[in-house]
Formats: C-alpha cells, structure tokens, sequence
C-alpha cells in the first residue's frame, strides 16, 4: 500500500497538536463547579492510628467535606477481589489484603492514604489537611526485600506473622535438583533487582461528576485501560452496572504499565462528587506520587546455573522473593512476581527449570507492573548468570551463548517453564549486534582506554519477551454518510502513537488516507469493549482486531460495489481503495460505496443500509519479540563515574509496522532501563522506613547527557499467531538494557577484581567496589 | 492579593494574584493556557519551561509577581516564531516526542540551544538539554531533531 500503509516510517498523527501544547492531559480537564480533593497520607512507614480528629479542620474557610476510612466502610464501598488462589508454603491459603481507599486503624506504608479533604481551592484543602490532627501510635517496619523474612523482622499483618504471601513454582524441581547435581559446573549467584517507579512526567490525576438526573458517573483518568477501570468500579466498588458509569482518558503523560486500574483515588472522587453533589478533581503532586503510586519490580532472586565439560547448560534453579509491598488488593500486585517467570529461560537450549517465587508484605507502596513487568528481572539473571558462568569457565560471553542458543530448526518450542516460543533467529540477532558494535575489535578498545586511565567494558544481552498474551482487544470502523471513517479501539495509547499506527493499518487495508479516518480511544461511552495497553500487546491484538474489521468492511462494501458496476461480487477486486471488475476499467471507490451505503436505493436486495463492522480478537498464544543488545562504556576509577560510549541493539518484533515507532520504543525502553541500571531507586531509610527518594531532586533519571546515540537495526521474524505478524516492542529495550549494562560494568570491572555492583550502580558504590577490591 | 501586569503571548494582562500563585499556575488556572505542563514542580523536569523577557524560566519556581511588567511566551504564543517553527517540523520528522507531556518544556529549551549556540555539536547538546527530563524517547529523536535545526539555521 502506497505511501501509508504498513512497513512505512509514517510521521505520527499526533505530533501536531501536541507541539503546540494542544494536548488534553487529565489535569487540564476542569468541569464546572468542580471541588478539588486533597489526599491526608501517612508519614509513618507503619503506624496504629489511635484517632483522627477533624474537628479544627473542617471550620476552616472553604472547607466542604473530610472524609476518613470510616465513612468509606459506612457506605459499603467494594475491593477489587482477587481471581487466583494460591497457596503459602505451608500449604494454607494465600490471604487476600486489600488496601482501604482511606486506611482503618492502621497504616502500613509512608503514603498510606488516610483521610481526604475536599474544599473548594487546593489551597483551602492543603490548609485543612494540616489541621487534621491524627494520634499515631509508631511500630517498627521492615522495607528491605531481603529482610522481610527474617526471623525478628517486624510483621506487616498480625495474622501472618512470616510476612509471606504466597509461593509461586514453575518448572521441575526434581529435574532441575538432578541436573544440578550431576554437573560439571554451577554458577550461584545472588541478585537484587532494585525498587524503581515509573515516574511518568505526568503525575497521576482523576475528576469525577456524578449526574443525579441520569444516575450516573463520570471519570476523567489517565489511565492505560479506561474498560477495565469501569468494569472495576461497576461491579467491586460501587456495586452498579457498567452503563451506569463513564470512564475517559485523553492523552495520557506516559503510563509504562504503572497508570493501573485499581488505584484509590478513582472511586474517592466519584463517591465524594455524590456526596457533595458536586464534581471533585484530585491531582497528584510530584512529591506525591512516589508515596501515592505503585512501584515496581524489587526482588531478590538465588540463582544455580549448571554446565556440563562442554559449556553446554543442563540446569537453571531459582529461588526468588519477590516483594509485593504491604497489600495486595488485586492481582495486578502478583502479575510481576509470576507471569514472565517463564522467560528465565531466555533464548537458550536449557532441559532442566525450577523456579519457586515466594511474594513478600513489606511496609512500602505495592508493587505492580512496571515496564516490562518480571521480564527484564527474568533476563537479568539468566543473562547475568551467563556472564558470570563465562568467567569461571574461561569462555567469550558472546560464545558461551552462542554454544546454548535454542537453533532456528527447534521452533517451536516449548521451553523448561512451559512457555512455548514460536520462532526467531536469536544466534542471528546476536551475531548481527556483535557485528555493528565490532566485538570482536573490543580488546583493543579497552587497551586504549587503559591508556588513558580509564576501565572499558562490553557487555551484551539475548532478551526474549512473553508479549501479547491471549485476551482479547476491539476495533470497530464506522463510515459515516461523507464516506469518511471512525476507527474506535479498546486499547489506550499513553504515547505510543496508537494513532498513526492503526491508521497505517486501516491506510494498508482498506486504503484510505490519514485524513479520511479519525481514531478514537479511552471512552467507554463511545468504544464498545477494551482491555487496554500493557504487555506490549496494542499493535498485536487491537491492530488485528483492526485488521479484521476492515476485512468485514471490504466483504459487505463489495457486495454493494458489484451492485453499483452491475457486476457479481465474484468478479469484484478491492485495491487500494477501489473495487473494480476485473478485465474492465469500471470501478468505485470504498468511499463512493460507503456513501452509497447509506442510500437503500443504492442497494442490492437483502443487504442492509450503513457501513459498520468491529472485530474483538484474542490470539490462542503469546508473541515473543527478542532481540539482542550490546553496550559498551568507560569507567573512570578515580570517581566512578560510568559513561556509555555505544549502544546497539537487533530487534526482532516481527513485523514492523512503522520503523520510527518502533525505534523510539526501543530507545525509551533503553533509557528506563539504562535508569534502573546506573542511577534510580526508591529508596527508604531502613530503620525508620522512611522514604528518601520522594522527588525528582532524589530520584535520579537519565538525562540526555547520559547517552551516546543507540543504533538499532531490525530483525523481522514474522510471527503466524496474528494476521499482522506482529509481536509488540513496548518492553523490549528495558528487557535487554538491565544485563546488557550491568554486564557492560562488571566487564569494565573484571580486570580490577570487582565481582559484583549493587543496582544501581552509581559513582560512589563503583568507587567503593574498585577500593574494597584493591584493600 | 497583588497587582500584576504582564505581557501574555503579545496579550497584555492585568490580574490580581495571590503572591504564593507560580507562573505555571497563573498560565495555566488563570489564563487557562494549559500547554505548559507541570512535572514536578520543583524547578528539576523543565516540562514547564516558558520564556521570560526572552529567556527560559522555569513557571513552576517562578511566582506569578515576580513576572509583573515582563514579557511571557508560552508554548501558545509561539506561531510567528521562525526558530519554533523549525523546531516543530523538525521535532515531528526526528520522532521527538512521545506522550507530549515534556514537548513544551523541550521545545522552548531547544529554541534557546538554537538561538544561543548556532555551532553546538551533539554534545554540547545534549549538555544543554539536560534540565530536561523526557521518560519516553530516550533523547534521541530529541536531539537529532535539534541538530537538525543547528545544520538548517547554518545552511
């Protein structure tokens, strides 16, 4: 298809209004006699709440309402639930701890919602919260993942006093025991993978209206899955059909899987706006949201990896706790500990898995998906294993991986935790990234460096993501009487550029041009069904559910076309836009037929007037982009300092539908990940529980200075689980970025004896590692 | 309450304003220009980064008084403007932006790398950019985009 099909780098649709600050951002959302809330929340990490007292705050000027846990549990507001019942490793069932939108009788992390004040400046409402006077009664805490389980450490829940959740296993242990046992070689290594939080650069934000002449809600989000947010609150919170409420979200300042559908401050609003009779608008503050969001990954995994005299693995075992803060309110809190455990296994040949996760309670924010979710914490340690294994046994990284790669002619597969990968040139990709970061030159490079005082290190990564998995995602095209197109899907961009995708593939199917289609996402009111965007899944499963509406366009606009050219539908081809019968030069456009469509004289007999078809599409299986990434970087020993001088990685998402889009997937991804690797944390005090990393002075992001350029080429293994060939890219560049950088660091690292660098690996804990290594 | 007269995208304003009232919120409740975009109002992110007197402030750390008789340019006012204009195209053909939440903050930024520094090289760029966080692109539509811009305005 011409010029704005699929496979063309199409400049996005949605640049234009937002370079000239046009964009709609939940924030900028105000609605007439709007109140606005403010959320009261813990400064203790863990606290007995002896009383609130209200009084003195709520005569102050301006004042409308406070709201505290007492009056969310008079009116009988809903939890979300809990769909899985997994067991504790005593065998007794995992508890279900939901968190209280406004917390009762105790609060068990800094942030912990307490009261809400609703007023009619921000002001009026922040001078209240100060009024409210709470008698905490302290108790100690534990934040640290490791500590969670220690004998002594302090109990998040009376009634589970070893702070365990649950137990996750995958794989099998007998197997893998066996293997371990008999080899020739293991690798045991303990990785943490540090707390991190999304920071979107929009901060999370909600308003709600209730309409009492209708009896009904609305809410203004910025949320990845608008449906489910709905479905959430109809039928757990408020115990009302989903007709009864409206959710919408526009544009959305970046989500990265953290803008959830489960957060409190969703039914806060619309349960305080029919109480007050009037709409309410909550809008977090930066200093805010570390305390009010869920974070994400935050584990710390054993790990055995076993070869046999050849280098060739024969075992992986993994021991993890994965913590999952003080609640678990829905099961968004478990996806990252247990959905993408399977890719352990990465792209490698390996017989024998076990893996057992158990989830931990904490006194911090609840954890929750976060770019990638579980997949770049599965790639680390396979890919640090590897590393760590090619050291000990005297073999080229690169090699080692090389020698265990799962082959092209193995596919499919199904792997030793039971994930079953469909295709892709993963030796390929990795010899290709070598050839672009000229590998095989390295030494020299570090000699050089050397020379100049400097340590240079390589390191690389083979990621494989589980993406897209089976749930079903809705189009829907709708020609209007002009003959122009409506597209509405149930996915949600947060800046992916949803738009200009699905327009490409409308462009491609049905061949329209840009400005004869209009895409709409994130209201329920207008699209039918959604699930919405995480896992990489938008382009996978909305983008065939597209492609499948429009192949319904063309078969009913072709029976109409072969009435209009007096032809039968047999003889009827559908070309870039025209249906024409073949051998002649008759033919119409799909838009002179979408016209004619809606004129029943226009019409053959039996066929129904209008041109409306939608399309739900679930896939029977995951997807799994792979790829693989290498780094190269200088250390200065003297500050520890960390400079990435390169960057490459070989992608392969399958079908690309739109090479730019792609690319800035992957170099964003990167970033995020490069972030985690060498500079952010969320981090707390591990006495007090205290949270230290509470705003952008504190958390440490990459900023443009922290990059070289990154070179991306692509290896486009279409997969057959989607009409598209599509395998989704919004995760893979963090995947691969962790190992790829901290193996780059350890490599720089070797020849000065250093082992091992805490996540993240910032100047000063380099600079100790180089000295502790020297002593 | 303060008296304050200010040049708003061209437009002169008189406004009375709280003296604790930024800039950013003044642009944005009072004026309802809400293309400047807050993202951690503590003066670190630069996503509300506006012109003052023709040079970048940051709205969210400057109070609304503190601009009394001068000159702002939001993202809004910035059509006739022959280096944002470039930057715009340019932005837009390097796949610089993502979401859009920190756009007007890097634009504005950009046109004062642009303007300021015609022979910058990519690391002087990316040096100067760097009171700008983006979550999204990983920089680098962002900075082929602005030396894009350095090449044409030599040409």
């Amino acid at each position: 298809m011409g010029k704005f099909g699929i496979g063309q780098g199409v400049l996005r649709e949605e640049d234009p209004r937002l370079l000239k600050g046009r964009g709609i951002f939940v924030n900028d959302v105000s609605l007439p006699n709007q109140a606005h809330a403010l959320i009261l929340r813990s400064p203790h990490a863990h606290a007995e709440i002896r009383s609130i007292d209200t009084s003195a705050a709520s005569a102050l000027p301006g004042v409308l309402a406070i709201y505290t846990g007492e009056d969310v549990a008079a009116d009988g507001l809903g939890v979300p639930g809990m769909p899985v019942k997994w067991v504790r490793p005593d065998g007794a069932p995992m508890k279900y701890r939901p968190q209280p939108p406004l917390a009762v009788g105790r609060v068990r992390y800094v942030g912990d919602p307490i009261a809400m004040v609703v007023a009619e400046t921000l002001e009026a409402a922040k001078d209240a919260a100060e009024a409210i006077e709470i008698d905490y009664g302290p108790l100690p805490s534990v934040t640290d993942t490791a500590h969670t389980v220690d004998p002594d450490a302090p109990v998040i829940w009376e009634d589970g006093p070893d702070n365990v959740s649950a137990l996750y296993q995958a794989g099998d242990a007998a197997a893998a025991d066996a293997a371990i046992a008999k080899a020739a070689h293991v690798t045991k290594r303990r990785f943490t993978i540090s707390r991190v939080f999304a920071q979107y650069m929009e901060a999370r934000g909600a308003v709600g209206a209730y309409d009492e002449r209708e009896d009904r809600f609305t809410l203004h989000a910025d949320v990845q899955y608008p449906h489910r947010v709905r479905q959430l609150l109809a039928e757990k919170i408020f115990r009302i059909p989903e007709q009864a409420i409206r959710v919408v979200a526009r544009d959305v300042g970046g989500g990265f899987g953290t803008k959830g559908w489960q957060y409190p401050e969703h039914r806060l609003v619309l349960w305080a706006a029919r109480k007050i009779g009037r709409p309410v608008k909550w809008s977090c503050e930066r200093s805010e949201a570390v305390q009010a969001d869920e974070h994400g990954r935050d584990n710390v995994t054993d790990a055995e990896l076993a070869f046999d005299a050849d280098g060739r693995i024969v075992g992986l075992r993994v021991k993890t706790l994965a913590n999952i803060g003080a609640y678990l309110s829905a099961i968004r809190n478990l996806l990252a500990a247990y959905t993408n455990v399977g890719t352990l296994i990465g792209v490698y040949d390996i017989p024998a898995a076990h893996v057992a996760v158990r989830t931990v309670h904490s006194n911090t924010n609840p954890t929750a998906p976060y770019r990638g979710a579980g997949r770049p914490e599965a790639t680390y340690v396979i890919e640090r294993l590897l590393d760590d294994a090619a050291r000990e046994l005297g073999i080229d990284p690169a090699e080692l991986r090389r020698r265990n790669m799962i082959p092209p002619e193995k596919l499919p597969v199904k792997n030793a935790l039971g994930l079953v990968y469909d295709c892709g040139a993963f030796a390929d990709n990795q010899a290709e990234a070598l050839r672009m970061a000229d590998y095989a030159g390295f030494e020299a490079r570090r000699e050089e460096a050397r020379a100049r005082g400097r340590l240079r290190g390589i390191g690389t990564s083979n990621p494989i993501e589980r993406s897209a998995s089976p749930s079903p995602d809705f189009a829907e095209i709708r020609f209007s009487t002009d003959g122009t197109a409506t597209v509405l899907m149930g996915t949600k961009s947060q800046g992916q550029g949803h738009e200009t995708v699905y327009k490409q593939i409308v462009g491609e199917r049905l061949g329209l041009d840009s400005n004869q289609i209009r895409v709409v996402d994130g209201d329920t009111d207008r699209v039918a069904f959604g699930i919405g965007t995480m896992g990489s899944r938008s382009t996978v499963i909305g983008g065939s559910a597209l492609h499948f509406a429009a192949g319904k366009i063309v078969e009913k606009a072709k029976t109409i076309a072969a009435h209009m050219l007096e032809a039968s539908p047999v003889d009827i081809a559908f070309e870039d836009g025209k249906f024409s019968v073949a051998g002649t030069d008759r033919a119409v456009t799909l838009t002179e037929v979408a016209k004619a469509s809606f004129v029943p004289a226009r019409l053959p007999k039996g066929v129904e007037p209008g041109l409306f078809e939608s399309a739900t599409f679930a896939p029977e299986d995951d997807t799994y982009p792979n790829g693989s990434h290498v780094c190269e970087l200088e250390i200065d020993p003297e500050t520890g300092e960390v400079e990435i001088v390169g960057y490459w990685v070989v992608d392969d998402v399958g079908v690309v539908v739109n090479p730019s889009i792609v690319k800035g997937q992957i170099h964003g991804g990167i970033a995020q990940g490069v972030g985690q690797v060498l500079m952010e944390q969320v981090a707390y005090d591990s006495e007090s529980g205290q949270l230290l990393s509470g705003s952008f002075m504190d958390y440490a992001m990459p900023r443009a200075a922290d990059f070289p350029d990154i070179k991306i080429a692509s290896n486009e293994v279409p997969t057959k689980r989607n009409p598209l060939g599509v395998k989704g890219a919004g995760e893979a560049g963090t995947v691969g970025a962790l190992p790829a950088v901290m193996n780059a660091i350890l490599n720089a690292l070797a020849p000065v004896g250093v082992t091992d660098v805490a996540m993240p690996a910032t100047p000063n804990r380099i600079w100790k590692a180089i000295r502790d290594a020297a002593a | 309450m303060s008296q304050i007269n200010v040049t708003v995208n061209g437009e002169a304003v008189s406004a009375e304003v709280e003296p604790r009232l930024s800039l950013a919120d003044f642009l944005r409740d009072h004026r309802r220009l809400t293309g400047t975009h807050l993202g951690c109002e503590h003066g670190v992110c630069g996503a509300c980064t506006v012109l003052m007197n023709g040079v970048p402030v940051r709205s969210c750390i400057t109070l609304a008084v503190v601009a009394d008789g001068a000159e702002i340019t939001s993202i809004e006012g910035f059509d006739e403007d022959e280096p944002m204009t470039q930057l715009r195209k340019a932005f837009h053909e390097n796949h610089a932006l993502q979401c859009g939440y920190c756009t007007p903050g890097m634009l504005v930024a950009a046109r004062d790398i642009v303007t300021r520094l015609p022979d910058a090289d990519e690391a002087r760029v990316r040096l100067e950019l760097a009171g700008n966080l983006c979550r999204c692109t990983g920089y680098v539509g962002i900075v082929n985009a602005i030396l894009q811009v350095l090449r044409e305005r030599r040409a």
